[in-house]
């Protein structure tokens, strides 16, 4: 579904990321962990055309999507849930849920699309009139993760959706996370949580200095010398 | 009394043309974070259609001053703002400065710099009396004009997709965009309405303000140079803000030449000193609210965990 292939960024002359290879299938949960400044935030950049790549190739569903503005690449089928949740806090919780249909790619199935979601987190129904900016923080990832999935993504991309968020909280965006597994959507999760990333995820990439250094399965999650040696190298 | 009643009424209206040139620049400013100095030079294109058109029927005319303003505007986006997109604020500002001497270079060269006379509707400027008010019936017009164009822009803001793709875009275009918000299109309409709310201060300043019959080179650009120091002082990160602003100034300005006797020694010439009076209020508020004198104070409602 989603395809990168020796992806390059640069920043200046300082490449990001190097020859970075991922792929995530139909269906699938695939986790990206890796330290501060690994390249996990640039790589989803990248894919959504907020920075250019300098190198490499993106697919999706078979298109190549880079070099094309973020506009047009969330109608080709990219959903993004961004760093921070982005939620238009002035606008009441509907208009920004509104504001994700714009990324369908036809109008047709609008009113479903958004009764699902209400289904999923029934909060975005009961409080579509307030402002977002007036909902708890774990709502508020709610309804950026909302936002996204209105407009029906082929994938779609997460950027440390538990960041800044109290433990509690965590867990309810996990769970929305594998609620949202059940309906079959395939999704990229870039995260810090590392070991519950790798067990959550079917498959996760390990990012450092710009580079995949190994791939974990759910197995390694208990592994904690393997999850350190990820981390900061053997 | 009634002479006071009829300058705070006067005032009041020429607080709306301000408001209405303060919606205009608000607008693109959202969407672009481009303060387009030369907004007064599409009102000054608009004054020279009308003012070329004395003899054709009043309809067609103010058509005309429309069309001119309207194909202004999107020139100035595809020749000027479209390639500058990603030009800091500063260097967009400047950029409009050129086009604004530019524009009234070509007006010197093609017309002179005599003015010519503009008189669109000559009924507008005729007196109505209430009791021992003298009310010209221009300034009634531009009140009631202002109010349904604010009441029209904030439905279509509210009530429409394209207005709420519009209110995105201004409070985060990079956010608005990933969610799909075509940004391009979303800019256009703003710059279009900006034009059709230059084309309407066009068709109203030569009527509504006196001395501004007469279109020159340099036509409305006091004005915009005022509505701008307005917008700051009003908060310019909000279209409503940004709009009280120009009302406010443009009342100030209004109310103070007004009641300011126009003979007599400093500071009490209207004539003289009433840009100095305008501008040491505005000094005031800028030092007692630096973020603007409607702005809310700042809420971190986003930052919630």
């Amino acid at each position: 579904m989603l395809e990168v292939r020796g992806l390059e960024v640069r920043y200046g002359t300082v490449p990001a990321i190097r020859g970075v290879d991922l792929d995530v299938r139909r269906g699938e949960i695939v986790g990206l962990i890796g330290p501060n400044g690994a390249g996990k935030s640039t790589t989803l950049h990248a894919i959504v055309g907020v920075v250019r790549a300098s190198k490499g190739e993106i697919r999706v569903a078979g298109t190549q999507v880079q070099g094309q503005p973020p506009e047009r690449i969330v109608r080709l089928g990219v959903g993004l849930v961004p760093e921070g949740r982005r939620i238009f806090a002035e606008l009441t919780v509907e208009e920004n849920l509104r504001l994700g249909l714009c990324g369908r790619r036809s109008k047709a199935g609008s009113r479903e699309a958004l009764e699902g979601v209400h289904e999923l987190f029934p909060i975005l129904r009961e409080a579509r009139r307030r402002h977002a900016g007036t909902l708890s923080g774990g709502q508020q990832q709610q309804l950026a993760i909302g936002r996204a999935l209105v407009a029906e993504p082929d994938v779609l991309l997460l950027d440390e959706p538990s960041l800044g968020l109290a433990p509690t909280v965590v867990d309810a965006v996990f769970d929305a996370l594998r609620a949202i597994r059940e309906r079959g959507l395939t999704i990229l999760l870039v995260e810090q949580r590392a070991q519950r990333t790798v067990a959550f995820a079917d498959r996760t990439y390990v990012l450092s200095n710009g580079e995949v250094r190994m791939t974990l399965g759910p197995a390694d999650a208990s592994d904690t010398d393997r999850m350190i040696a990820a981390y900061f190298g053997s | 009394m009634t002479e006071n009643a009829q300058t705070l009424l006067d005032a009041t209206a020429l607080g709306s043309i301000y408001a209405l040139m303060a919606i205009g620049i608000g607008l693109v400013f959202g969407v672009l974070r481009l303060v387009n100095f030369a907004y007064g030079q599409l009102v000054m294109a608009g004054a020279y259609a009308l003012a070329l058109t004395q003899d054709a029927p009043v309809v067609l005319s103010i058509a005309l001053c429309f069309a001119v303003v309207l194909a202004l505007s999107l020139a100035m986006e595809f020749a000027a703002f479209r390639p500058l997109r990603r030009a800091s604020p500063m260097t967009m500002l400047v950029a409009t400065f050129a086009i604004s001497y530019l524009l009234q270079s070509i007006a010197l060269v093609h017309f002179g710099a005599i003015g010519k006379i503009v008189v669109v509707i000559p009924q507008l400027t005729q007196p109505l009396t209430i009791g021992s008010l003298h009310v010209r019936w221009i300034t009634i017009v531009t009140i009631l004009v202002a109010i349904c164009v604010f009441a029209a822009l904030t439905l279509f803001l509210n009530r429409t997709s394209i207005g709420l793709q519009m209110r995105a875009a201004s409070i985060d275009s990079q956010t608005a965009r990933l969610l799909g918000v075509r940004a391009n299109a979303v800019i256009t309409v703003a710059v279009l309405i900006s034009g059709v709310i230059a084309a309407i201060v066009a068709v109203i300043l030569p009527m509504a303000v006196p001395e501004r019959i007469l279109v020159t080179p340099d036509y409305a650009l006091r004005e915009t140079i005022i509505v701008l120091v307005g917008v700051v002082v009003g908060g310019i990160d909000r279209l409503l803000t940004a709009t009280l602003g120009g009302f406010t100034i443009g009342f100030a300005v209004g109310a103070l030449s007004g009641f300011l006797p126009s003979s007599g020694d400093w500071p009490f010439t209207s004539s003289v000193y009433l840009d100095s009076a305008v501008f040491m209020l505005v000094i005031v508020v800028l030092l007692l609210r630096p973020e603007g004198l409607f702005a809310r104070p700042h809420r971190s409602a986003v930052e919630r965990v």
